[in-house]
């Protein structure tokens, strides 16, 4: 579904992603692990179409390219990324907006688009995997919200537009264990065969809820290793520094709890 | 012809040089107040650059052209008018004008309490003009700029509304002002007085806009409005200006509070070539509470100039400013608010904020907050920022799916809704909400279900 080569990103003079591969498959979870200032937001924000960065290299979604099309074609296309930080728009009703959105993309896929009332439906139906109450919908979009109701927020977008490719950024972070379990089960929810799910995160602790298929150690701006859960597990034992170590040494970290 | 010597506009037959229509029945105060008028217009000149309250404002195409005086007209198509008039239809009251001069036959005075007087000057005048007098020679103060004197030298018509002591008037009264130069070159003069006597309470709607088939030609409204609020009177005003972008339109709003009286008005500045709204709020007894509203949506080769004025003359009062702009193509838009705290008047607690949106690299907005405080013992604060549209949150919106051009007027409507948000009447706020989602771009028409209320 997705097959990312050499994709590189700089901002000036700044290289952030230094030839980077990557290839999911739809059914598949993906989890990119690594430390801070690694790479790993830039990536999931030239996924989804920032154009900050000057990118090169090739991005193939579905076997299209991906770095052609504009972030609204990204969506409609069926690429959709969960903010680390989501934004807050003041004077924006949050209803208003995912129905704009998700009518936005049927519009672009030749469906019909659906009325308040059916979109109320709709939203009704998905804001029960996330545990959000009618009340979130009428509030102008993540304006006063909670860490944990923007992170909610973000896979009840999810929920509604339904994408094939996800790309979950840092959505662990600033939640307690409450509002994760709450947020993982909505994403396991989510989890289908004919959907592909990338998820970024810093900390092995969100990979317990969501069971990834492979994990992946992003430093500098490229991934350095690949390997199943036990990747994720080594990497809680011996922190990044000591992986780098291993890597430094040429002695890989055996997969599985040593 | 006009020719330009040192700063100041020198026009042999333009503006400052039309005179007061003679032969009229004005009393003959006013016939004299209306020459003086004139003549001070002429000799002063129209204001130029280098008038602090005029330094933003380019007069020069108002200056070019050779203007008449509008007069009463008979011939205008009152069916096509009457059932395509712009606005909101409130239900209450509402008086037309055309040109300045109001048009009986699609007014209509409705639902007025007993002590509500609702009328046109050209009426007041003629039934009781000498109480009028204090009012319409007032102008002529040392603040007058040509403007507001050559409305005092050519208005004939406007409108009058006086409320006696505790008189509550419940539905809106509309005041709708129609400019139609029907192919010529006209200047309409419309002055009207408001009177709110102690304890009592209105809201005015005053709408500013074209006429349905309007057949070209110039138009220049130069509109002054006079209200006065003795002890207690409480009033709203919502001003929607969506004239023709052909159109120049001129207004001052002279306002003078009394003891613990409220004031609260709302400008909706749209439409017009050059559209300046002046308002100047004096606070002369304690407790008196000011709020002004502010709203300037400018586009293609628009200017929007907003002159403030607050002056705190008593102790104990409070004012607050909310103006947002909104500047888009090559337009030009100006906020210049000044308050002004006088010796003596302690215990002030004046506010002002003005926040602009630039939409276009070739727009310009400027700002100027200006505070004077002239005694100890005061709360006052101001800001102003000029910025853009997030770019984080459209890249949030388009990730989303939502195109570049409805994510930008999703956001512009967002940031222009908190002022139509404000607009009580229901009616009144689903219209202004269409005039500004209709100047919006790209797909942006379905935002107007966006707003959070």
């Amino acid at each position: 579904m997705l097959q990312i080569e050499n994709l590189r990103a700089r901002i000036g003079e700044k290289e952030i992603l230094r030839s980077l591969d990557l290839h999911l498959e739809a059914g598949e979870v993906q989890a990119i692990m690594g430390p801070n200032g690694s790479g790993k937001s830039t990536l999931a924000h030239v996924l989804a179409g920032r154009e900050d960065y000057e990118v090169s290299g090739r991005v193939l979604f579905e076997g299209e390219d991906l770095l052609a099309l504009s972030p609204e074609d990204r969506a409609a296309a069926g690429v959709f990324l969960a903010f680390q930080h989501p934004m807050e728009i003041p004077g924006v009703g949050n209803l208003y907006f995912m129905r704009t959105a998700l009518n936005s993309i049927r519009r672009r896929r030749g469906l019909h688009e659906l009325d308040a009332m059916d979109f109320l439906a709709l939203a009704q139906e998905k804001m029960k995997l996330v545990e959000m109450d009618r009340s979130f919908m009428s509030r102008s979009v993540n304006e006063g919200f909670s860490g944990g109701e923007k992170k909610r927020n973000e896979i009840l977008q999810m929920a509604i537009l339904e994408p094939k490719l996800a790309i979950l950024d840092e959505t662990d972070s600033g939640l307690d264990i409450d509002a994760l379990r709450v947020v993982a089960n909505g994403v396991n929810a989510l989890r289908s065969k004919d959907r592909a799910m990338l998820v970024i995160t810093h900390h092995q602790r969100l990979l317990d809820y969501i069971v990834p298929d492979r994990v992946h150690v992003m430093t500098e701006g490229r991934i350095v290793r690949s390997g199943d859960k036990g990747l994720a597990i080594a990497l809680e034992e011996h922190g990044y520094s000591g992986l780098e170590r291993h890597i430094a040494d040429d002695h890989p970290v055996p997969a599985g709890t040593p | 012809m006009t020719t330009r010597i040192s700063g100041h506009v020198v026009e042999p037959r333009g503006l400052t040089s039309l005179r007061p229509r003679t032969g009229g029945g004005d009393p003959a105060w006013l016939a004299e107040a209306r020459r003086d008028a004139a003549s001070w217009a002429h000799e002063h000149g129209l204001p130029t650059r280098k008038d602090e309250d005029w330094r933003y404002t380019r007069l020069e195409p108002i200056g070019q052209v050779l203007f008449q005086p509008s007069a009463a007209r008979v011939d205008h198509d009152l069916a096509s008018i009457a059932s395509e008039a712009p606005g909101a239809d409130l239900g209450g009251t509402r008086l037309i004008f055309v040109n300045g001069h109001l048009v009986p036959e699609l007014s209509r005075l409705t639902g007025l309490p007993e002590g509500a007087t609702v009328t046109n000057l050209a009426t007041a005048l003629a039934e009781d003009g000498e109480r009028l007098r204090p009012l319409l020679s007032s102008p002529a103060g040392p603040r007058q700029h040509a403007f507001a004197a050559l409305n005092t030298a050519l208005a004939e018509d406007g409108a009058f509304i006086r409320l006696s002591p505790g008189t509550i008037v419940e539905e809106p009264i509309e005041l709708v002002f129609l400019s139609d130069p029907g192919g010529t070159a006209l200047v309409s003069s419309p002055r009207s007085v408001v009177i709110a006597e102690r304890g009592s309470q209105v809201t005015i709607v005053e709408t500013h806009a074209g006429i349905p088939g309007d057949q070209g030609g110039n138009s220049l409204t130069n509109a002054v409005t006079e209200l006065v609020l003795e002890e207690e009177a409480q009033v709203e005003i919502y001003r929607v200006q969506d004239e023709p972008e052909t159109a120049f339109q001129l207004g001052l709003l002279d306002v003078r509070q009394g003891r613990n009286s409220r004031f609260t008005s709302h400008s909706f500045a749209l439409g017009s070539s050059i559209g300046r709204y002046e308002v100047r709020v004096r606070l002369e007894s304690e407790g008196a509470e000011v709020s002004l509203n502010g709203l300037s949506m400018s586009r293609g080769e628009q200017q929007h100039d907003n002159p403030i004025l607050v002056e705190h003359a008593a102790p104990h009062c409070t004012s607050r400013q909310v103006y947002k702009g909104v500047a888009d193509g090559r337009s030009h838009s100006v906020f210049n608010g000044h308050i002004v705290v006088r010796p003596g008047a302690f215990g002030t607690d004046a506010r002002q904020t003005n926040r602009n949106l630039l939409l276009s690299d070739r727009a310009e907005i400027d700002t100027r907050p200006r505070l004077e405080i002239l005694t100890d013992d005061v709360k006052c604060s101001h800001g102003a920022a000029v910025g853009r549209l997030d770019e984080d949150a459209l890249f949030y919106l388009r990730s989303r799916g939502i195109p570049d051009e409805a994510a930008r007027g999703i956001l512009t409507f967002a940031f222009a809704n908190e002022m139509v948000g404000l607009i009580r009447p229901e009616p009144l706020r689903a219209w202004v909400e269409g005039l500004v989602t209709d100047r919006l771009s790209g797909g942006a028409a379905a935002s107007r279900e966006a707003i959070v209320r």
